[in-house]
């Protein structure tokens, strides 16, 4: 998709096939780099993009999201010792979430199953695994191809998403249950064949919502149509920090966020475990052997020294990369804050943070050092901050199926 | 069969035998499975043309420590030296030889008095090293990044054993353990004849040339095994004779061997090991499995990846173990001459490594994957001790040869006959008569010696013995104190610390270990 008069180091960043029909929609011109690609954080404003999750919907374009096509006879056991879940349980038309661990138990990526047919699955992830994948492909009969450039792709997320997809011809998305996905055909504006599509009931929104996967060609019919039909009922492009914020209410985690990959640490200690970052009840310690077993059985021999948790803290200042006392002298460190908003739906200000062991269960206090800045005048406060239960807003709507019809 | 086991060893090379009889000593009920018709392994004899018998992979026995043969009782069960401390003969085109050994240098010191002194000091030396060395040997090495105190005291003796060499051999033995051989002999030595044949110890059975750094590792270790005092001798009978008297040792102690018993799977259940598959389909149970076999053998085609994680398993893809020795038997009518060697001589070890950089010629062609044009040849004519060998008055020559590369360029079905010739043709500089006394060849390359003898790559050592596969990261780091990441099952063989070589202790070593772990 690179232009041909620009020579590709002055360019080096991918455009996805969205990209130009994003640009009519973005007033700051603010793009960040993800995965190859340039994406837009921000189009208009962050609460009005935000708002658009809760109360309507909105487009996001999940194009970098790295995409691998996983087949061939072994493809199923492949998967089952790559990663902690069991996917035999994962039937042809089903998505799981799940994550991967080196050696060690320690988290190297986590992303999305899609089971295509018996031994054919798509595997979506955050970055780019081949080398951990072809490792990991020793000794099985499996072929394992990156098909990012090859899907075009869009998460319709919010309340009206059905209603949104309904009204542009897809027919039956109502039945689709959570983490299912299929076929679906929509009809192109002004006639031609119609564009067929793979969606599925998935999203980072904790919403009502969808992802849409389709050729790369088909992007700007897609994209019109639904833009066509949502024009009038507050449909919009969002950009990353939009989604940041809705992720954090939703309470997932993001890699270089919330935890480095095991692939990319340096320092020694700082690499993370499923069962540090709260996702314990991802791993099957039952289905066989695979990759990390037995240092997580190691682990949960051992107890846990620190854990992933949500906190409630008070005031209204987010609390961004604070860090986290036993008491309000700010004498004993027991962790720090990996995310922070302040949630408009939830009214409350929320965190994700990485606490010590002892205080991580559900009710305990800890203390937040917050700095405030009144017009570069700095203060900084201590603040408590309770230990509580995630997700931090759950609505029903995200489940129920078929979806309500505004 | 319905007996029950304690533990079963994959493979009855000597290592394997050596294990199976300490495991069996420790009180397990022990069942060794071989593929082969023999035990043994490399440590074999076969017969390569009607008549003729020959060791067929090692056929000298150097490297086993006496201590070992003795706590085995090996002489009690059959083991003979048909001959011992053979002399070293360094072959030179013009007739003038050079003749050593250990222990007597009177010959040496009349062509070069200088070298006879260097070499007396560098044996001394070796001998004071292998004192800290030896010990690092004959036991487990200590795991990595660990905070066990075994591990650290472990660390700190092997530092202390270094430190008590005094400062002056300590300061040495660090300085020359990464070193290049070729660069050590330069500072030491004077003739090239003598600097060919320390450099042919340093690289037979690697993948590496005299400037090859860590050169000095296998010559160290050389010295280690033996104490700093190599003793070079052929076992009446062949190396399959000794591998005989293991088995004898091993069945007395109480250990069941069984032959042409090939293990298709090791098997797991729960994530422990409980026993072996045969490819006959027979199923044998045990909780302890310990394998003979080189460790991509062993985790790759009998365990299986699935069992493994996949940062091991690529480490154990990424050993290298494809070998760089070949093997050259012929069967002679009569005792071949060698110009300017009396026949006395010829019961010595014949070295065809004229100097380092004739080796480190012969090494360039393997890099790029061609045979040596001029091999580097270690001979002997074992019928010389042991008649028996051959038909009456008839003789047994058996060549180890290298470089042969197991990826040859154009495949070894085309090379095979070029190179036999290469090495008849350098043989033949030393002893033209030769060829029209040889009435039969066999050659043994790397892909032969992978299938006859079950070793991956054919590998010497079963994985190149190089400092980044040494001690505590041999084979790969999760399985260097012969104990593996699945519960249950061990190695035992030359893959594994100490290394490669008829030399038991691997075997010994990892005997302890199981013993210890179900301690
Ligand atoms: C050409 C050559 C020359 C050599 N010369 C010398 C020398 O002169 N002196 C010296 O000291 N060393 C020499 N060596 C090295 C020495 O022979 C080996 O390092 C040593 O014999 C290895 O012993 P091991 O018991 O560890 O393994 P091995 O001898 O390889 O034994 C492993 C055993 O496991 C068996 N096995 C493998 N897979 C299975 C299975 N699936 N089921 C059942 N059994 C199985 C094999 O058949 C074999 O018997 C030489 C090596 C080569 C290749």
């Amino acid at each position: 998709m690179l232009t041909e008069t620009a020579p590709h180091f002055r360019q080096p960043l991918l455009k996805t096939p969205f990209h130009e029909r994003q640009r009519e929609y973005s007033q700051l011109d603010s793009y960040v780099p993800w995965a190859g690609y340039s994406t837009f954080d921000v189009f208009t404003n962050v609460e009005q993009e935000y708002f658009s999750v809760r109360n309507a919907s909105s487009l996001y374009d999940l194009t970098p999201m790295v995409k691998y096509r996983v087949s061939g006879p072994d493809a199923l056991r492949f998967l089952n010792r790559l990663v902690t879940r069991d996917m035999g349980k994962l039937s042809p038309g089903k998505v799981a979430y799940t994550v991967w661990c080196d050696d060690a138990g320690k988290i190297i990526d986590d992303g999305t199953v899609f089971c295509l047919a018996a031994n054919d699955y798509r595997v979506c992830t955050a970055e780019r695994q081949l080398d951990w994948f072809e490792a990991s492909a020793i000794g099985y009969d499996v072929e394992i191809r990156e098909i990012t450039e090859e899907v075009a792709a869009l998460a319709v997320q919010g309340p009206i998403s059905a209603k949104l997809l309904r009204g542009v011809g897809i027919a039956g998305i109502e039945r689709l249950k959570p983490f299912e996905h299929g076929e679906f055909s929509m009809p192109r504006a002004g006639g031609g064949p119609t564009v067929t599509l793979m969606v599925s009931r998935t999203g980072f929104t904790g919403d009502l919502g969808y992802e849409l996967w389709m050729q790369p060609q088909d992007a700007e019919a897609v994209w019109d149509a639904l833009m066509e039909f949502g024009r009038t009922r507050a449909v919009r492009p969002i950009g990353s920090k939009a989604l940041n914020m809705v992720r954090i209410e939703a309470g997932f985690i993001l890699p270089k966020v919330d935890f480095v990959s095991a692939a990319h640490t340096l320092y020694l200690g700082t690499e993370r475990s499923p069962i540090e970052l709260g996702l314990s009840w991802l791993i099957d310690y039952k289905k066989g052997h695979f990759t990390g077993r037995r240092a997580l059985l190691q682990e949960v021999a051992r107890g846990p020294r620190r854990q992933l948790v949500g906190l409630d803290i008070e005031g209204t200042k987010p609390a961004y990369n604070a860090l986290l006392y036993t008491e309000a002298s700010g004498r004993r460190e027991a962790g720090s804050v990996t995310s922070a908003i302040w949630s408009p739906t939830c009214k409350r200000n929320l965190a994700l943070a990485m606490v010590d062991a002892p205080f991580i269960a559900t009710g305990s206090t800890l203390w937040a050092e917050v700095y405030l800045n009144r017009e570069l005048v700095w203060e900084r406060r201590m603040v408590r901050a309770r230990v509580v239960d995630r997700p931090f807003f759950a609505p029903a709507r995200r489940r129920t199926t078929p979806p309500a019809d505004f | 069969m319905n007996a029950t086991y304690d533990a079963i060893v994959v493979g009855g090379g000597h290592n394997g035998l050596v294990c199976a009889t300490f495991l069996a000593r420790g009180g397990k009920r022990v069942l060794v499975l071989e593929a082969a018709d023999h035990v043994g392994g490399a440590a074999a004899t076969r017969e390569f043309a009607p008549g003729f018998r020959v060791s067929a992979c090692a056929h000298l026995l150097h490297l086993m420590p006496p201590g070992l043969v003795q706590e085995l009782g090996l002489e009690k069960h059959g083991l003979k030296l048909a001959a011992r401390s053979l002399p070293t003969v360094a072959l030179d085109e013009a007739g003038a030889h050079l003749s050593y050994e250990p222990g007597n240098l009177e010959g040496l010191a009349r062509t070069s008095p200088k070298d006879a002194a260097a070499l007396s000091d560098w044996y001394a030396f070796l001998q004071r090293a292998s004192r800290a060395l030896h010990p690092v040997l004959s036991a487990t090495p200590p795991r990595l990044g660990t905070d066990a105190w075994r591990d650290r005291l472990k660390l700190l003796s092997i530092g202390f054993g270094i430190r008590r060499l005094g400062r002056k051999d300590m300061r040495e033995l660090l300085r020359i353990g990464a070193m290049p051989v070729h660069d050590l002999l330069e500072e030491r030595f004077e003739s090239p004849l003598l600097k060919g044949a320390l450099a042919l110890d340093a690289v037979l059975g690697t993948n590496l040339g005299p400037r090859s750094p860590g050169t000095l590792v296998s010559l160290l270790y050389r010295a280690a095994a033996s104490q700093g005092s190599e003793v070079l001798s052929l076992p009446e009978g062949g190396l399959g004779a000794l591998s005989d008297a293991l088995a004898r040792a091993a069945t007395s102690a109480g250990v069941e061997v069984r032959t042409g018993a090939p293990v298709a799977r090791i098997l797991v259940r729960e994530d422990r090991v409980c026993g072996v598959a045969l490819a006959s389909g027979e199923q044998v149970s045990a909780a302890t499995v310990v394998s003979n076999a080189d460790p991509k053998t062993t985790f790759l085609a009998l365990l299986g990846a699935e069992h493994l994680d996949a940062g091991f398993t690529r480490r154990v893809t990424q050993v290298r173990t494809r070998g760089f020795t070949a093997k050259l038997h012929l069967a002679l009518d009569r005792l071949p001459q060698f110009s300017g060697l009396a026949e006395a001589a010829l019961r010595g070890r014949l070295l065809v490594a004229p100097s380092s950089d004739y080796i480190e010629r012969a090494y360039n062609h393997a890099k790029y994957g061609e045979f040596s044009e001029q091999p580097m040849l270690e001979v002997t004519i074992p019928t010389l001790a042991d008649p028996a060998l051959a038909p009456s008055g008839k003789h047994v020559m058996s060549v180890i040869v290298q470089y042969a590369p197991y990826a040859v360029k154009g495949g070894w079905e085309v090379q095979r006959e070029p190179f036999t010739e290469r090495i008849l043709a350098t043989l033949g500089r030393y002893a033209p008569q030769l060829r029209a006394a040889v009435s039969a060849t066999q050659l043994l390359t790397p892909p032969d010696i992978e299938r006859e003898f079950r070793i991956n790559g054919g590998h010497w050592h079963h994985a190149e013995l190089t400092l980044d596969q040494f001690m505590m990261v041999r084979p790969v780091p999760g399985a260097a104190q012969y104990q593996t990441p699945v519960p249950g099952l061990y190695l035992c063989g030359a893959g594994c610390h100490p290394g490669g070589g008829v030399m038991g202790l691997a075997g010994r070593n990892a005997a302890r270990q199981v013993i210890r772990e179900a301690a």
